[in-house]
C-alpha cells in the first residue's frame, strides 16, 4: 500500500465516526475565511452545492462550468429520485439499513465509514431541498411521498415526477445564484479546466480555456475542488450528456492524483435501444419505471421471430407465453434487483436469442399489469413525462405497447481516490460526487448518485476542507505569475497546437466512435482476459492513428467545438486503456464488473474476497508508461460480507 | 431521406451573418434533428480537410456551431429556430427531441439561432443566454443557507399547490419563449420561477421582493414587455402556462402596492 493511501477513517463505532471526526477537525474563523480562495470545477449537484455552501460560509469561491449556465450540468437529467433514510413510510427503514443496502449493492467494494456517513447525512439533504422550495411529490395530506428503487425492500426514494435531478439541481443552482449575487462566488461559464496547477506539490489553481474566445486563462486559489462527474462517455454511446467528459479528473491523475477502480462502470438496464449507426447518444428510461413496469421476453423463439418481423405485437402474446425473467430468477426483489443484475439478465436473454427488436438487443418493459391495477391516469401521473419522452423518440405509445429497453453505460463508480475528507492524494485537491470513487463500490444503487453529490457538496466538503484551509490562513493569495502556472499554460498551448498540426483526414467523432466500439465490445457488460488484452492493444493502435490522422478545423482563438471534443477524446483514449488494465487486473466478478471466467453456475458474479477485497488505485508514471497499481485494503468491521442474494 | 438545409452562419457576435445552403442525404427517419446536424458537420469537416474539394472551390466555413448537451430534453441547452418555429415543428419538445420523421423527404429546412436583443449570437446557431442567469441571480431563490433547516415534513404543502409549483418548475431555461415573442419578452421565464416559489410556503416569505427584483432585472437587461400574445406558451417545450404570468403580475402589483 502506498503511504499516500491513508483513508483517515476515524476509529470507533460506525455511528460515531462522523460526529467524532467533525469535532476533531479544525475550523476557520469568519475573518480568515474571507482571505481564502477556493476553486470549484463543475456545477452539477456536487459542484453547485459545494460552491454555494462555501460561499455562504464566507470563502471566496470561483466556480467553473463548460456550459452556458450552471443549470445545464448533467445532474439535471437524473429522473427517478433521491434516497434518504427518513422512514416516513414507516417501513422500518433506518440509517443503518440505507448504509447496509448501499454496501451490499456495491458488492462490498466500498468503504464502510464513507457509506455510513452518506446514509447519515441523507436526511439533512431532503430537509435542505424542501427548505429551498424543491417541489417534491406529495401525498394528499401534504406530506412527502416515497417510492421504491432497485436494491432496496423499503420505499425511501423522494422524487419530483421524473425530473428529480432537475429539481434538485435547480435548488442548488438557486443557492449558487444567491451567492453569485452577493459576490461571494464568481461564476465562469463556458470555461473548461484543462489542467490543475501544483506548487510545491499542492494544488494551487487551474488552467482553463474560455470556450468563447479560446483564451487560455490562469486561476489561482488555496484549494481546488473537482466536481466534474464521471467518464462514461469513453464508450461514446452512453446516457451521459454529449459534453460530459472525464478530462478534468484525468488531468489531476496526470499531475499525481491517484485514480481508483477505473473499471467500475455502471450499465443501466432500462435505456432506449440503439437504432442505428447515426445515433449520437442513448436515452435513459428511469429506474423508477421498474416500480410498476414488468420486464419480460417471449418464452417461445417463434414469437420472437414474429415480433422482429413485425407480424405480431407484444400485447398479443398470452400471459403464459411470457418469461418475466427477473421475477423468475430473483423472486425476493423481482423487477427491483440492482442495476448490474438486471442488465446482465437482459443480456443473458438476448444472447440466448430472445431479444425482441430487429437488432436482437432489446427486452420489454411492460406497464399493462399496472395500468389494469391502478388505471391509466395513475401511471400517467407517475411517469407521464417519461412516457412522452419514449414516444417522441421511438414513435411507439407505451400506454398501448410495452417499451423496448436495453442496458447502456450510465455512470462510473470509479474516480479520483479520496480520503475521508474527500481530498485526493494531492494536498489541496478535492474530488466530490461522481468524480470520486468512494461510496458506491462495484455498483451504485438507483437514486444514490443525487444523494452522494449533495451529501458531498452541502454537508461533507464544507466541513472537511476547513481542516486543510485552517493551515492556510497565513498563506497569501496564489500568484498566477508563479513559474508553475507559466509552465502549465505553455504545456496546454502546445497540446492544443499539436492537435491542429496533425491535419489528417478524420473528424474527432470518428475516433470517439471507434473507441466506443472497442470499449463496449471488450470492456462492457461482460469482460474476459483475451478481450481485455485485445482492447488494450487496439486502443493503443487507435491512439496512434488519432495523432496521425485527426483533423481539427478552425483555430484556437474562436468558439471551436471540434477542438473541445478533440481535447476530451485525446484523454478518453488514455482513460479507456486504464479501464481495460484495471479490468484485466481484477480477476473476479463484482458489481458492474463481470469477468466471464469468474461466475457461478447460474451466471451470477463470483467475487474473490480473499484476493481482491481492495480499492485498486493507479498512479500515473508518464506518457506511454504503464501506470503503477497500489492497493487500499477494505476492512469490513461492521457488516459481514456475503454473496449478494436477491433471490430470497 | 434527403434534405436541403439553409443554415445561419455567423463567425462571431461582431460579424455579419448570412444563410448558407447545404444538402444532406440518406438520413434515416429515426435520426434525431441534432444527429442530422452531426451528419452535416461530419460532411463539412471532411470537405474542409479534403484538398481536392478545396481545389474545386469548396469554401467550407467549417462545421456549424450549435448548442446541445443532454439530448433528452431536459438540460435546455439546444436552441434552434427551425422553419420559423422555436424547437421546430413538433409540440412540447426541445430541439433534441425532434426526429426527422416529422419532415418530408426532399424538404428544405431553414435553421436559425434564437433571435432576441437579450440573447446575442456567439457563433452560428449559438447564442449567449447569460441574461437568464442574471435574472435568476436577482432573486430566483429562497434565502436559506445550508443547514439549520426544519424537518422536511414539518412544512406540509397541499398536493395541488406542490403539483402546480412543479408545473412551473419544469422550465428548462432554454429561452424559446423569448425567441418566439415578438417583443422579446422574458415574462414566461420569469413567471415560471416566481410562480413556482410563490405557490410554496417556503417561497412566500420573500415573494414581494423576488417579483420586484426579477422584473426589474429583466427590464434592465433589455427584454421587451409582455403584450399577452401567448406565443411563449405555445412554443414552450414544457407547456408552461401563461397562468403563471398572471400570478407574476399579481405578485408584482401587490408588492408595488405595499411600497
Amino acid at each position: 500500500m502506498s503511504e499516500k493511501l491513508i483513508s483517515k477513517i476515524p476509529e470507533g463505532p460506525l455511528s460515531e465516526k462522523w460526529t467524532k471526526h467533525k469535532s476533531q477537525i479544525r475550523v476557520v474563523s469568519p475573518a480568515n475565511k474571507r482571505k481564502l480562495e477556493v476553486i470549484v470545477v463543475g456545477t452539477g449537484l456536487g459542484g453547485a452545492s459545494a460552491a454555494a455552501s462555501l460561499g455562504e460560509l464566507g470563502y471566496n469561491v470561483k466556480v467553473f462550468c463548460i456550459s452556458d449556465s450552471p443549470r445545464r450540468a448533467h445532474s439535471i437529467a437524473a429522473q427517478g429520485g433521491i434516497n434518504a433514510a427518513k422512514n416516513y413510510p414507516n417501513d422500518n427503514d433506518s440509517v443503518y439499513r440505507l448504509f447496509y443496502d448501499t454496501i451490499k449493492g456495491g458488492d462490498y467494494r466500498s468503504r464502510e465509514g464513507n457509506v455510513y456517513r452518506l446514509a447519515e447525512v441523507s436526511n439533512s439533504i431532503i430537509d435542505q431541498c424542501v427548505a429551498q422550495g424543491v417541489p417534491f411529490a406529495r401525498e394528499y395530506g401534504g406530506l412527502l411521498d416515497n417510492r421504491s428503487f432497485g436494491g432496496a425492500q423499503v420505499s425511501r426514494t423522494f422524487y419530483a415526477r421524473g425530473q428529480t435531478g432537475q429539481q434538485l439541481l435547480l435548488g442548488a443552482y438557486a443557492a449558487l445564484n444567491r451567492q453569485i449575487e452577493k459576490g461571494s462566488v464568481k461564476s465562469f461559464v463556458r470555461h473548461e479546466m484543462l489542467d490543475v496547477v501544483l506548487i510545491n506539490g499542492e494544488a494551487k489553481g487551474i488552467i482553463a480555456r474560455n470556450l468563447v474566445t479560446g483564451e487560455i486563462e490562469r486561476h489561482g486559489a488555496h484549494a481546488v475542488v473537482i466536481a466534474t462527474g464521471g467518464y462514461g462517455n469513453v464508450f461514446f454511446l452512453s446516457t451521459n450528456a454529449m459534453n460530459s467528459n472525464g478530462s478534468a479528473a484525468f488531468q489531476c491523475y496526470r499531475k499525481g492524483a491517484f485514480f481508483s477502480n477505473p473499471c467500475f462502470a455502471q450499465i443501466h438496464p432500462t435505456c432506449i435501444p440503439v437504432h442505428g449507426e447515426q445515433q449520437s447518444k442513448l436515452t435513459l428510461m428511469s429506474e423508477s419505471l421498474r416500480n410498476d413496469g414488468r420486464i419480460w421476453v417471449p418464452k417461445k423463439k417463434e414469437d420472437v421471430e414474429k415480433i422482429r418481423a413485425k407480424k405480431l405485437k407484444a400485447s398479443q402474446i398470452a400471459e403464459e407465453d411470457r418469461d418475466y425473467y427477473l421475477e423468475r430468477r430473483y423472486p425476493a426483489f423481482g423487477n427491483l434487483v440492482p442495476r448490474d443484475v438486471a442488465s446482465r439478465a437482459a443480456k443473458e436473454r438476448c444472447d440466448a436469442g430472445f431479444g425482441v427488436n430487429d437488432t436482437g438487443l432489446a427486452v420489454f418493459l411492460d406497464f399493462k399489469s399496472a395500468i389494469d391495477r391502478l388505471g391509466k391516469h395513475v401511471i400517467e401521473e407517475r411517469y407521464g413525462n417519461l412516457f412522452q419522452m419514449y414516444e417522441k423518440i421511438t414513435d411507439v405509445n407505451p400506454y398501448n405497447e410495452p417499451m423496448m429497453i436495453y442496458p447502456a453505460i450510465h455512470y462510473t463508480m470509479g474516480g479520483l481516490w479520496v480520503d475521508y475528507n474527500l481530498m485526493t492524494t494531492v494536498p489541496g485537491l478535492y474530488a466530490i460526487g461522481e468524480a470520486n470513487f468512494s461510496d458506491h463500490g462495484g455498483n451504485r444503487l438507483g437514486a444514490s448518485a443525487l444523494m452522494q453529490g449533495l451529501a458531498d457538496g452541502y454537508f461533507i466538503l464544507p466541513y472537511t476542507i476547513g481542516d486543510f484551509l485552517a493551515n492556510k490562513i497565513q498563506v497569501p493569495k496564489t500568484d498566477i505569475n508563479n513559474p508553475a502556472f507559466a509552465e502549465a499554460e505553455k504545456a496546454i498551448k502546445e497540446r492544443v497546437a499539436k492537435l491542429f498540426e496533425i491535419k489528417g483526414k478524420q473528424p474527432v467523432d470518428y475516433f470517439h466512435k471507434e473507441l466506443g466500439h472497442i470499449m463496449w465490445n471488450f470492456v462492457g457488460m461482460a469482460r474476459n482476459e483475451e478481450g481485455l488484452k485485445k482492447a488494450v492493444k487496439e486502443i493503443k493502435v487507435l491512439r496512434e492513428e488519432f495523432y496521425k490522422n485527426l483533423f481539427v478545423p478552425g483555430e484556437n482563438s474562436e468558439f471551436n467545438q471540434e477542438l473541445e471534443k478533440a481535447l476530451r477524446v485525446s484523454d478518453f483514449l488514455e482513460m479507456g486503456e486504464l479501464m481495460a488494465l484495471d479490468a484485466l487486473m481484477r480477476r473476479e466478478s463484482c458489481g458492474g464488473h463481470f469477468r466471464e471466467e469468474m461466475q457461478t453456475e447460474d451466471g451470477e458474479t463470483l467475487r474473490d474476497d480473499e484476493n481482491y477485497m481492495y480499492v485498486s488505485t493507479w498512479e500515473y508514471m508518464g506518457e506511454d508508461k504503464e501506470p503503477v497499481k497500489h492497493k487500499e485494503p477494505l476492512k469490513y468491521e461492521f457488516v459481514k460480507t456475503a454473496t449478494r442474494n436477491y433471490k430470497d | 431521406m434527403d434534405f436541403t438545409l439553409k443554415v445561419w452562419r455567423q463567425k462571431s457576435a461582431k460579424d455579419k451573418g448570412k444563410f448558407e445552403t447545404y444538402i444532406v442525404k440518406n438520413i434515416s427517419p429515426d435520426t434525431s434533428f441534432l444527429e442530422m446536424m452531426d451528419i452535416l458537420n461530419d460532411q463539412l469537416i471532411r470537405e474542409g480537410c479534403d484538398p481536392v474539394m478545396v481545389e474545386k472551390g469548396c469554401k467550407s466555413n467549417g462545421p456549424v456551431a450549435f448548442d446541445h448537451d443532454c439530448r433528452e430534453g431536459i438540460c435546455g441547452m439546444c436552441s434552434l429556430y427551425i422553419n420559423g418555429r422555436a424547437h421546430g415543428p413538433d409540440d412540447d419538445i426541445t430541439t433534441c427531441q425532434l426526429h426527422m420523421r416529422h419532415f418530408k423527404d426532399g424538404d428544405t429546412i431553414t435553421i436559425e439561432p434564437w433571435r432576441s436583443a437579450g440573447m446575442p449570437v456567439i457563433k452560428d446557431l449559438v447564442v449567449d443566454r447569460g441574461a437568464l442567469d442574471k435574472i435568476l441571480q436577482a432573486g430566483g431563490y429562497v434565502s436559506v443557507n445550508t443547514g439549520g433547516v426544519p424537518d422536511a415534513n414539518s412544512i406540509p404543502i397541499p398536493r395541488d399547490f406542490a403539483e402546480e409549483s412543479m408545473d412551473a418548475a419544469a422550465c428548462v431555461g432554454c429561452g424559446a419563449c423569448i425567441a418566439t415573442c415578438k417583443n422579446g419578452s422574458a415574462m414566461l421565464f420569469v413567471a415560471a420561477r416566481v410562480s413556482s416559489l410563490a405557490l410554496l410556503p417556503q417561497g412566500k416569505i420573500e415573494g414581494a421582493r423576488r417579483a420586484k427584483a426579477m422584473v426589474a432585472k429583466m427590464d434592465e437587461l433589455g427584454f421587451g414587455a409582455c403584450t399577452n400574445t401567448r406565443a411563449c406558451e405555445l412554443e414552450c417545450p414544457k407547456s408552461i402556462s401563461v397562468a403563471h404570468i398572471a400570478r407574476l403580475n399579481r405578485e408584482f402589483l401587490l408588492a408595488k402596492l405595499k411600497d
